[in-house]
């Protein structure tokens, strides 16, 4: 089977477009899959979120599968909070079995901040552990725990995460190098409001030969109101909101459209850092913004591949 | 330490609320260390129940004794020969002593007064922290003598996750990373490049994943 669109954009050296998709508290996925509409020729690819911040929604799977329906391609997230290696073994199978062709592997917020704060967390692997486990199924055939595969995984492109806005900070480049060691392809980053910070992450990995190694995305994340930009200084764990950016916000008339300038001017500024080969974009509650940003950004069309 | 907390009060009243005689029992050891279970936290229960008893005009007699450690056959067994004729024994022990009781007292209600908290030890007088989770195969050679299983919320092997910062753990400001910690101490040691090793998936059947457990060394066994 073809390797994902996502694969292909970023192998054809374009700059790729992500869109994140949050699946709803129902199983109702009307408005999940007006939203996916919307974006259809604006991204490349759409982030299905995993039960994000411990909140019980929709499946990342089962969302990924009505993409492929539409003839979408989806980036499934798989987090470790939830699954043990018997469940995420599975479920990735299942999913490439329905055609999802993109996983993300991630840690997964701690269930202390969701709805089910009284949940066992599982944590049986660590991203790191999963990112290597995806790739073994792929490449040698083989389950964690030393059996074959029937079939090897098909064409996954394999994603991970990168936060540098994270500490300890001089370690995060070289957990970014262990990711790609252990098989990350693509990496998608934190929301970037401090670009300065970033820019200094970048000079490192590019130091290690890193942004030769896998495509890194970096997150934006345009923001709503003052409300939610001082939420996401406050209250979202791994996150830097500088003050300049509240500052603008608190200062502007059309907060809205401030938002959606300092979006834009985040991922103008990206395309000209050396190794970063795309954005993700996540628009959290605010969907509908997504095709105005890329637009904004000149990253529309979206290249035909 | 095995580290104990008395549970509210208001919980120990009422699970001894259906009987007239009590034997709370205390015990010398982890608990009594930690200020959870030991003489002097026996006699305060055993004057706080009572209180509540005699206010709400239900009085009940109440025998108080603390032994060196519940989680032994002989210091239990010592003292039940003689132990007054009680409707229930309340236990200020960890699991462990609640669970020897009751194996010993067939025909009696056994209560546990505490929570059994974690293995750790105190910070200061009154701060006591978790260590370790008993996986049963440690790690600490590989982590500068930090545990990643117990210290770190998410249990990671391979390095800290995108919710460290300034030197926190992303679930409450007041736990430190453990993984921040692992990699100062393993640059202080000059071993950072460990952290570069990919740690395969962790064998679980050494905790209770693995069921309930039980050492057998047939080297020193007296009967076997």
């Amino acid at each position: 089977m073809a390797e994902s669109k996502l694969a292909k954009v970023l192998k054809a050296g374009h700059f790729a477009v992500t869109g994140e998709l949050g699946p709803p508290k129902s199983a109702d996925l009307t408005q999940v899959k007006e939203h996916a509409e919307n974006m259809r020729n604006h991204v490349d690819a759409y982030n299905i979120t995993d039960n994000q911040t411990a909140i019980v929604r929709t499946s990342s799977i089962g969302v990924g599968c009505m993409l492929r329906q539409m003839g979408l391609d989806p980036v499934v997230q798989m987090t470790c909070r939830d699954r043990n290696r018997i469940c995420l073994q599975s479920d990735l199978l299942g999913a490439a079995a329905m055609g999802v062709r993109n996983f993300l592997c991630l840690q997964g917020d701690h269930a202390k901040f969701g709805n089910e704060p009284g949940a066992k967390n599982v944590y049986d692997l660590d991203s790191m552990q999963l990112i290597s486990a995806v790739r073994a199924m792929r490449d040698d055939g083989v389950f964690i725990g030393g059996e074959k595969l029937d079939h090897p995984l098909p064409n996954i492109f394999i994603g991970a995460v990168a936060n540098p806005f994270a500490d300890p900070f001089e370690y995060r480049p070289y957990r970014l190098a262990k990711k790609i060691a252990a098989g990350a392809e693509f990496i998608q980053t934190q929301c970037i409001f401090d670009l300065d910070r970033f820019e200094k992450w970048m000079e490192k990995v590019r130091e290690l030969g890193l942004h030769k190694k896998c495509y890194i995305m970096g997150g934006v994340t345009p923001i709503k109101s003052l409300g939610a930009a001082r939420y996401m200084k406050n209250n979202v764990s791994g996150m830097i909101v500088p003050d300049h950016i509240i500052d603008r916000i608190k200062g502007a008339k059309d907060k809205k459209e401030e938002g959606i300038k300092i979006a834009v001017e985040t991922i103008q500024r990206l395309k000209e850092i050396e190794g970063v080969a795309g954005v993700h974009i996540m628009a959290i509650a605010w969907e509908e913004i997504v095709p105005e940003i890329v637009e904004r950004a000149g990253l529309y069309p979206r290249p035909a591949v | 330490m095995i580290v104990g907390e008395r549970k509210p009060l208001e919980e120990i009243f009422r699970m001894v609320e259906p009987f007239q005689k009590i034997c709370l029992l205390g015990c010398g050891t982890c608990v009594t260390v930690c200020l959870a279970g030991g003489d002097k936290e026996v006699a305060e229960t055993a004057a706080a129940i009572s209180l509540y008893r005699k206010k709400s005009g239900k009085p009940v007699e109440i025998v108080t004794k603390t032994l060196l450690r519940q989680c032994e056959y002989e210091y239990v067994d010592e003292y039940l020969k003689d132990m007054p004729e009680v409707d229930a024994v309340v236990s200020m022990a960890c699991g462990a002593g609640v669970q020897l009781l009751a194996e010993r007292l067939p025909e009696k209600m056994v209560l546990p007064a505490l929570n059994t908290k974690f293995i750790g030890y105190p910070l200061e007088q009154g701060v006591w922290m978790e260590n370790c989770l008993a996986c049963g195969n440690c790690v600490l050679d590989l982590t500068g003598g930090i545990c990643p299983i117990a210290r770190c919320s998410k249990s990671m092997l391979n390095g800290p996750c995108g919710g460290s910062q300034d030197g926190k753990c992303e679930i409450d400001k007041n736990i430190d990373c453990a993984w921040h910690l692992i990699y100062e101490r393993l640059q202080r040691l000059g071993l950072q490049a460990r952290m570069d090793e990919i740690q395969p998936p962790k064998d679980w059947s050494t905790s209770h994943s693995g069921g309930p457990r039980k050492i057998v060394r047939e080297d020193v066994r007296l009967n076997g």
